[in-house]
């Protein structure tokens, strides 16, 4: 049987006296794309740069496609698009994808092939002899993510592959990421931008203060709908333990909203509510995003 | 075989980024400068109003081909620096070794590779000067130093231990941090390189300790008096014996009565080697 594409127990990262990583312990299965989603400073690329090898934990352990992190030989089934990354300005995005399939070891027959392919896949064919220097930030995350298809990866970490991408290019990568996924490999993809990966994800962690505050497929993380309620004045202590029977209660642009309460129980909490003496003066239902979701989980842990 | 890989980017790096075009011109603006001296030591009236004599030419411009050595020297040393104090840390603050070291490729194969890359490049550079510039002197002037092709080695070896240097401090510390390291190192040795003579003028044991120290702990200034004795008349050789103590000792570091010692050259060979272990290990150790 086929081990995890990614494991980790307990992965401790101190950089000095600071906390990057705080036993942060995940399973990423074969064959699906994984979300990895935080704010900025949760230890989303920290995490990134232990499984390639790039950083070495304090503590902990774990497993790249079976393989101790950085291995050398497990390395070339593995395709990576940095956050903060340059390729040498000086060559052209040609060059670049030709000096990574030599690190990769890709046969030199099938290389301009490969390079081809590449090209075409992020719309860079006809910039593929231009410098990179003279690349827009977009057009060097592009060429990122062609250097990250070389060699037809099991693994394709991407970290915020999107982020300098205008609405076409974002696009562009949803279609490139579904493709990996469509051959069978595995996605890591790092990101802050949640809609993004709430239209590509199968499943995702939520990150904060280097631990995993949730984990889960994308359907059961959202579990379902979503209940807002208004008031016309704030709410009253007995309002509030009302709802606390029907879960986590978040305030959020003056609405209340309630996670996973069935269609068929709004009539009753409505009027339980109303007979608390609440004055109300909205109900909406609605599926939860995954921005809410993500707001819920990281106001939850405080 | 990834070595190799680096090595040719990094060649291609130095023509690209016009490094190559623009050292070439800088150098051949200085041959013909030094050139245009040379011929006008062969033509000018010396001080009795007379061409200088054959004998008188040879002397003076075998003094001023160890002074041109000297500056030569020097823009190989810190140009050594300059090249490899940016080579790890400025890969790893653009982020071009974030993009590179996931792939499958050792720390040491790209440390090594840069090294081999810049290695060519100081030697290639060294070779082609050196021999432009002595071939110029010997059609002008008649003048060919007793080994040139040894003094060219010594000077490129100056500039390989530089680099050595620069590159091991480029695996810890910024670009700007490792070229001020090497640099002062280097003005340190050639300081020591001073004192060493007044310590072997007043016989002083102590202060010939500490510079043999530190000519051990940095070769350069070593490898520098090398490519001086290489380059020396033997007639010079054999006034600066004779006159231990006495002024021509106290030309500087222009003169050098004795050869380098074979322990000296093998040392200088293993102190490379020991110090790019160094690197290896250091940037192994780092966290990108």
């Amino acid at each position: 049987m086929l081990t995890a594409a990614i494991e980790t127990l307990s992965l401790v990262k101190r950089y000095g006296s600071a906390l990057a990583l705080d036993g942060l312990s995940m399973t990423v299965p074969r064959g699906e794309i994984f979300g990895f989603l935080g704010p900025n400073g949760a230890g989303k690329t920290t995490a990134v740069k232990l499984l390639l090898g790039l950083a070495k934990p304090t503590a902990g352990e774990g497993a790249v496609l079976g393989a101790p992190f950085g291995d050398l030989q497990t390395r070339r089934r593995i395709g990576y698009l940095p956050e903060l990354f340059r390729y040498q300005d000086w060559l052209s995005a040609r060059e670049v994808l030709a000096l990574h399939c030599a690190l990769l070891g890709v046969a030199r027959a099938d290389r301009d092939q490969e390079i081809q392919q590449a090209l075409t896949a992020v719309g860079l064919a006809a910039r593929a002899d231009h410098r990179v220097g003279g690349f827009s930030k977009g057009m060097q995350q592009r060429l990122g993510l062609g250097v990250a298809l070389l060699g037809r990866p099991e693994l394709v970490i991407l970290d915020e592959p999107t982020s300098a991408l205008d609405p076409v290019g974002r696009h562009d990568a949803r279609e490139i990421i579904l493709a990996i996924k469509r051959r069978g490999a595995t996605v890591f993809l790092n990101s802050h931008l949640l809609t993004e990966v709430e239209k590509v994800c199968d499943r995702v962690a939520i990150v904060d203060r280097g631990r995993i505050l949730q984990v889960g497929r994308l359907d059961e993380l959202l579990h379902g709908e979503v209940v807002r309620v208004r008031f016309a004045s704030a709410p009253t202590e007995a309002v509030k333990t009302l709802l606390a029977q029907y879960g986590n209660a978040v305030q959020k642009d003056g609405w209340l909203m309630l996670s996973g309460v069935g269609v068929e129980r709004i009539p009753d909490l409505v009027e339980r509510l109303v007979h608390t003496g609440a004055r109300i003066q909205a109900v909406e239902q609605s599926r939860s995003t995954l921005e809410e979701r993500f707001l819920e989980v990281l106001e939850e842990d405080g | 075989m990834h070595a190799l890989t680096i090595a040719s980017l990094t060649l291609l790096e130095a023509v690209r980024r016009r490094l190559a075009i623009t050292v070439g011109i800088l150098t051949l603006i200085i041959v013909a400068l030094t050139s245009w001296g040379f011929y006008k030591l062969a033509t000018l009236a010396g001080p009795s109003g007379h061409p200088l004599s054959r004998v008188e030419l040879l002397g003076a411009t075998s003094f001023f081909v160890i002074f041109i050595a000297y500056g030569f020297s020097v823009i190989l040393a810190v140009g050594a620096s300059l090249l490899a104090a940016p080579s790890i840390a400025g890969d790893i603050e653009s982020g071009i070794a974030h993009a590179i070291l996931p792939r499958p490729i050792r720390r040491s194969e790209l440390l090594m590779g840069k090294w081999l890359g810049m290695s060519v490049l100081l030697v290639g550079f060294s070779a082609i000067v050196g021999a432009v510039e002595l071939t110029i002197v010997a059609w002008i002037t008649g003048y060919i130093p007793p080994h040139p092709a040894a003094a060219i080695a010594f000077l490129a070896a100056e500039a390989i231990v530089m680099l050595s240097l620069t590159l091991m401090c480029s695996t810890r510390f910024s670009a700007i941090t490792a070229g001020a390291i090497a640099l002062v190192l280097f003005g340190l040795a050639w300081i020591s390189g001073f004192v060493g003579m007044i310590g072997t003028q007043f016989h002083n044991r102590s202060i010939l300790n500490v510079t043999t120290a530190i000519s051990l702990v940095l070769p350069t200034d070593g490898m520098w008096r090398s490519a001086v004795y290489n380059l020396e008349p033997a007639a010079v050789v054999a006034a600066a014996r004779a006159n231990v103590g006495d002024s021509v000792r106290n030309v500087g570091p222009f003169t050098e009565a004795e050869p380098p010692p074979p322990a000296f050259i093998i040392w200088t060979g293993c102190w490379t080697v020991a110090i790019l272990v160094l690197a290896v290990w250091s940037f192994n150790r780092r966290d990108l």
